[in-house]
């Protein structure tokens, strides 16, 4: 078949930031599925809560402590986590680099407070159903944080290599911000849950 | 490609690194292409390929593969029912059989086939030379593989699943499924399940980037249309049987309490989950296969499909209601009347954009000057199949009825013409379509016909009479029936029957083998058909296109027949694809496409393992972290590309 040129593409760039980016929208389409996990595991949540006579089954409300701490850090988490975004876009690599190593200490944090929040719950997972949900709703999230924090620590790491120069990888660094916010966010609902459902 | 050429063009990028297309001759640009997006020969290069085509092919043999083997053991079911009491199969080998039918069909052959052909196709219909995530992809068919080995390899040693392809607890819970059955199940689906949703996104992401200039939302070929909402679909409904097996795992494993009246949790928790993805799983099979139809009809019937709207429109609402049907599956189990009635309703409303869809077909063929080669035979035996299906799907959907048939073979009459009829006939009828394009050779019209009047007349002899069978109160999924019952001759009708689907089978792949070898010269346009995969060679070249297209008509290869408009400046010693706006794909960027790598080979090796060891210890998971998250990093670590320069 013959061809016959009508537009020239040789003057677009080669990266872009947000919805120009395909990679945006592959973790739009990843945080889609995930939120639709969360979402059914919460439905699981209220499906048993409404069979039971009593809720929580057989334990006290958990304690607030480590749950609400893991809320406020990630909560503060924000806060740098834009500013991150906002280097990423103007392509400041110093302070990429900067942002990179604030949230990958901002992810580990809530990591190391977790350890005590299983044991907060006050049940264990296999002594009714309840335990069961709970366990389940805050394993969730912490694979979610365990491997956002991991795919934040390499591209920190990445960030100090030659290879961090490049373009794109200010984009990369926006997209991990943008997935960030949605670790964020789906605590704020599971905490809700988790720890203030039981008490009402 | 040459070997000189390669070398030549290999020279040239050494001393022209970033040339672009613009200008080129179309002899040194095929050079320059071939060179950047070659698959290296033999083993290595198949097993680090990200070529769109290449995976999907795969991916298709593959699923027809399983569906022989679920085939199979359907044909030995029909074997043990052919008379009453019979004693070739006894009941534990019969559970496993219906078990691994199901299953086998529903997650690795029907979901899978669906998606082979997206991957294979949708690029090439829109105008780019890869799926947006080409890694991703080629992860995705290794898991898809090791999940569908593993269930039949434990069915090879007596531990195939045998709690029916739904396992309902507690029938497969802790307390009655026998040693590692379930378990099985349930991470074959957490394998199938992950591959379904990576394919699901890489499809929206290539869909909304990677069209071609020009190609607005209104001019997205139907097809295209069909497996994007599928892909939104599978994005929503599988997740919910991914929590589930999940939760039945840990049941079984570590002791949790989710489907456990005793301690909290309840039985029918599982069906609400199962099906809530269940259903909708029926509409992934079933909107590509619609897609098939509304690409296929058109060729044949020489004139633009009637109501490009409409049925956009109808694809996006059976979208939305495939969510709203999951509790018609469970009429059977005493839910309050009023969410029956709800779910009733919803049901038959499902019924308006299907029928719209039909009547689109029909004014189409009406419209036309229909021809009747293989592929709209099929098309046809689809449409008169699928309506006795959907008809009898709203008289199941009416919960008086559906209390009388739950449970009986009225039922599997009833799936087998929606699934069959309006799934498997339309893939058939799309292998006939493109296996020109992916293999550019003809298969057989002769062979072709003889292979759809044994299918076709064979399926509904086969199906057909299971309705009465239903009706007169056999029940499903059991291994034999006293003589006493009446039921001996119909099931021998049956049995013989389904010989005749399987002489059929037969036939199809006969024809593919023949054909592959000695079929006619396709050319690149065989059916003289309209969208832009018929733009490139048969089978296309690496690359899919030597200059991207540009689009201003619906139907680009009808409005313009010897021309291609094209876009000039991409790169050429390295592999770039465009991406543009989502609702009118002007070109926002020039983004490269990802290399060939072995990392989403031993990315998925590192899952699978992590996956199959989760069945005897929960450790597993923890130990398999460790090589899981060497795998990623090594695959996303960047390795010199040459777009990184930029």
């Amino acid at each position: 078949m013959r061809q016959r040129p009508v537009a020239d593409v040789s003057h677009l760039p080669t990266y872009d930031f947000g919805a120009a980016s395909p990679m945006w929208w592959g973790t739009l389409a990843f945080i889609a599925l995930e939120a639709t996990g969360f979402a059914l595991a919460i439905g699981t949540y209220f499906y048993l809560a409404v069979l039971a006579p009593h809720w929580p089954i057989g334990a006290p409300a958990p304690d607030l402590l480590p749950g609400t701490t893991v809320l406020v850090i990630l909560l503060a988490s924000i806060v740098p986590n834009h500013l991150l975004e906002l280097w990423a876009r103007r392509q400041d690599l110093a302070k990429v680099r900067l942002g990179m190593i604030i949230m990958s200490i901002a992810g580990i944090l809530p990591l190391i407070v977790r350890v005590w929040e299983f044991p907060a719950l006050r049940i264990s997972w296999d002594q009714n159903a309840y335990g069961s949900i709970v366990w389940f709703l805050l394993g969730l999230h912490t694979t979610h944080l365990l491997t956002d924090v991991g795919d934040t620590i390499v591209l920190a790491v990445l960030m100090f290599t030659p290879k961090g120069k490049a373009g794109r990888r200010f984009s990369d660094v926006s997209d991990n911000a943008f997935y960030w916010d949605f670790v964020v966010v789906s605590w704020v609902v599971l905490y809700l849950i988790i720890y203030w459902v039981p008490r009402m | 490609m040459s070997g000189v050429a390669g070398t030549s063009a290999k020279h040239e990028q050494e001393v022209l690194k970033g040339v672009r297309d613009t200008g080129l001759d179309e002899a040194r640009l095929r050079a320059f292409l071939a060179h950047a997006w070659r698959t290296p020969k033999g083993l290595y290069g198949w097993l680090v390929t990200v070529d769109h085509k290449l995976i999907g092919r795969r991916y298709i043999v593959t699923a027809f593969l399983f569906l022989i083997l679920a085939g199979l053991s359907a044909l030995a079911m029909r074997f043990q029912l052919a008379r009453p009491e019979a004693g070739y199969i006894g009941p534990d080998l019969y559970n496993q059989l219906f078990t691994m039918h199901g299953t086998t069909m529903m997650f690795l052959f029907a979901v899978p086939v669906m998606e082979a052909f997206a991957i294979y196709l949708v690029p090439l219909m829109i105008g780019t030379r890869n799926v947006a995530f080409p890694r991703l992809n080629a992860f995705s068919y290794w898991v898809y593989l090791f999940g569908g080995l593993m269930i039949w390899i434990a069915f090879a040693f007596e531990t195939g699943a045998d709690a029916g392809w739904f396992s309902y607890v507690p029938l497969a819970g802790p307390e009655y499924g026998i040693g590692k059955r379930p378990d099985f199940w349930a991470q074959m689906v957490t394998y199938t399940e992950v591959s379904a949703l990576a394919v699901a996104v890489e499809i929206i992401a290539t869909v909304f980037k990677q069209r071609a200039p020009g190609m607005s939302l209104d001019r997205i070929p139907l097809y295209v249309w069909s497996v994007l909402v599928t892909a939104f679909v599978i994005l929503f409904a599988m997740p919910a049987v991914m929590v589930s097996s999940t939760m039945l795992i840990l049941d079984r494993l570590v002791g949790t309490k989710f489907f456990d009246p005793a301690a909290g949790g309840d039985a029918l928790l599982w069906q609400h989950l199962f099906w809530f993805f269940g259903h909708p799983e029926v509409y992934i099979i079933f909107i590509p296969a619609t897609g098939f139809v509304s690409a296929i009809l058109p060729t044949f019937a020489r004139r633009p499909v009637f109501g490009y709207l409409g049925i956009v429109l109808s694809l996006v609402a059976i979208g939305f209601l495939s969510f709203g049907l999951w509790v018609h599956h469970m009429f059977a189990t005493g839910l309050p009347q009023l969410g029956e009635s709800f779910f009733t309703a919803s049901s038959m409303m499902i019924a308006i954009p299907s029928g719209i869809q039909i009547f689109c077909w029909i004014a189409t063929i009406w419209g036309g000057r229909p021809s009747f080669a293989t592929p709209m035979l099929f098309v046809l035996g689809f449409i008169f199949t699928f309506v006795i299906g959907g008809l009898t799907g709203v008289m199941v959907a009416s919960v008086p009825l559906d209390l009388q048939v739950h449970d009986t073979y009225f039922v599997v009459a009833h799936f087998h013409y929606v699934l069959v009829g309006g799934a498997v006939f339309p893939l058939l009828g799309a292998v006939y379509y493109w296996f020109p394009k992916i293999t550019g050779r003809m298969l057989s019209e002769r062979l072709g016909r003889w292979n759809f009047w044994l299918v076709f007349l064979g399926f509904n002899l086969t199906f057909f009479p299971m309705h009465i069978l239903g009706l007169q109160g056999m029940p499903r999924r059991v291994y034999t029936y006293p003589p006493a019952s009446g039921w001996g001759e119909m099931n021998l009708f049956i049995s013989l029957s389904s010989l005749v689907v399987f002489a059929g089978f037969a036939l199809f792949f006969l024809n593919i083998l023949l054909s592959l070898r000695n079929g006619r010269i396709a050319g690149d346009n065989p059916w003289q058909a309209s969208t832009l995969e018929w733009a490139t060679a048969s089978p296309p070249p690496s690359y899919d296109f030597s200059r991207l297209p540009v689009v201003n008509h619906r139907e680009p290869l009808w409005a313009e027949p010897d021309m291609l408009l094209v876009v000039e400046g991409l790169r050429v010693d390295a592999r770039e694809v465009l991406a543009g706006t989502v609702a009118d794909a002007v070109p926002q960027l020039r983004v490269p496409s990802a290399d060939n790598s072995i990392w989403p080979l031993l990315s998925a090796i590192a899952v699978g393992g992590a996956f199959l060891g989760s069945i005897f210890t929960p450790w597993a998971v923890v130990w398999g972290a460790i090589p899981v998250s060497i795998g990623f990093i090594c695959w996303f670590w960047p390795k010199g590309e040459p777009e990184d320069e930029e």
